[in-house]
């Protein structure tokens, strides 16, 4: 667990959490892979922050309070609902996020390759059926933050083949994923396709799921 | 909040729309200031990936003319200040942002944009 408190989430009520996805054991495991790597991240200067997926806005809230008011956070979510818990949960911990309803990054002006130093994404990973995922995608609800089709993977292997264009020469992607997401095989094709070089930086089980942080960084030729 | 900082890095992105796509132009705009801290370095960095002309253009559609047309050399305080204003104090809460090439409308409500395409839009 971090021992910097966890952003302020009473503002939140049982019925956002029936549309919105409730921060649970990944949500804090991402908390916690980002305290681990502080110092590396207050290090880098971080001009644009991008969170995939915001929901509650936990993670977000968690970055900008850690890493301060020189950094812009952008998130994105498909869920309206979920951008507006996430600008509330700025607000509650007196941050700014700046929330936008989007699938991915779609809507994003093509300048910003190549300029976001730090992006975190906690996709829907659990594996379903192909057509719940499309699905789930396209309600726009709560559905949308488990919902992973194929592999749990449908949703993030679209995400994963954006990431290299946005990310700065270097910034770092977090990516939240748990073991029948086929670590290893993600590993291996984000470092053949796109040269990003990563590591499972934590793991942890919780109840049936077990989780891990994967970070990506560009391979450096040293 | 849709603030002028986050306005300058969106484009329309509905299939086969890719030039003449950004800035959005601002309709029908329910504008709120709110105060926030001045970080003149945040800014100093943040400049080279702004889009100037498109800035000042919709600072005017927000009904703010303090920004020079030109970025200009000398980031003085005054500038600054103004610079900071614009891009972080000018919040959209409500309204509509269009596209100047194919004119789909974007809507702010609650302050958030709504950049989602229905399935057939997208490129
Ligand atoms: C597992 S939840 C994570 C929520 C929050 N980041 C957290 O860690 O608690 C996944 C989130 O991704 C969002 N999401 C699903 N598909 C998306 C897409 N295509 N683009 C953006 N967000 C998406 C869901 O609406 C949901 O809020
Ligand atoms: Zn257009």
């Amino acid at each position: 667990m971090t021992t910097i408190p966890t952003p302020d989430l009473s503002h939140l009520s049982a019925q956002d959490y029936e549309h919105v996805y409730e921060p649970a054991e990944d949500t804090f495991l991402l908390l916690d892979a980002l305290e681990a790597d502080l110092d590396d991240l207050k290090a880098m200067n971080a001009t644009l922050f991008l969170e995939v997926g915001s929901g509650s806005g936990c993670v977000s809230a968690f970055a900008a309070h850690i890493l301060g008011s020189s950094t812009l956070y952008l998130s994105t979510d498909i869920n309206a609902r979920a951008c507006n818990c996430t600008r509330r949960t700025g607000a509650q911990n007196k941050v700014t996020l700046d929330s936008i309803q989007t699938s991915f990054i779609n809507g994003f002006h093509p300048r910003l390759k190549r300029s976001v130093d730090i992006i975190c994404f906690n996709p829907p990973y659990v594996p379903t059926i192909s057509v719940e995922a499309s699905e789930a995608q396209g309600l726009r609800g709560i559905e949308g933050s488990w919902a992973g089709g194929s592999g749990g993977m449908q949703v993030t292997n679209v995400f994963l083949d954006m990431v290299h264009e946005l990310l700065s020469p270097n910034g770092r992607f977090y990516l939240v994923a748990v073991k029948e997401n086929n670590i290893p095989e993600i590993q291996e094709r984000m470092k053949t396709l796109y040269q990003l070089d990563s590591k499972v930086v934590l793991s942890r089980r919780a109840g049936r799921e077990y989780l891990s942080i994967v970070r990506f960084e560009f391979a450096t030729s040293t | 909040m849709v603030r002028l900082i986050t306005h300058n890095i969106l484009a329309c992105h509905v299939k086969g729309c890719t030039s003449n796509n950004f800035p959005l132009q601002l309709q029908g705009v329910q504008i709120e200031l709110r105060e926030a801290e001045f970080n003149p370095e945040f800014l100093k960095t943040f400049l080279p990936k702004i889009e100037w002309k498109a800035l000042v253009d919709t600072a005017k559609e927000a009904r703010d003319t303090s920004l020079p047309l030109e970025q200009p050399e000398m980031l003085d305080d005054e500038f600054l200040k103004n610079l900071h204003h614009v891009l972080l104090e000018i919040h959209i809460e409500e309204g509509t942002m269009i596209c100047p090439n194919c004119k789909h409308n974007y809507p702010i409500s609650n302050g958030i944009p709504n950049m989602l395409l229905a399935e057939h839009e997208v490129g």
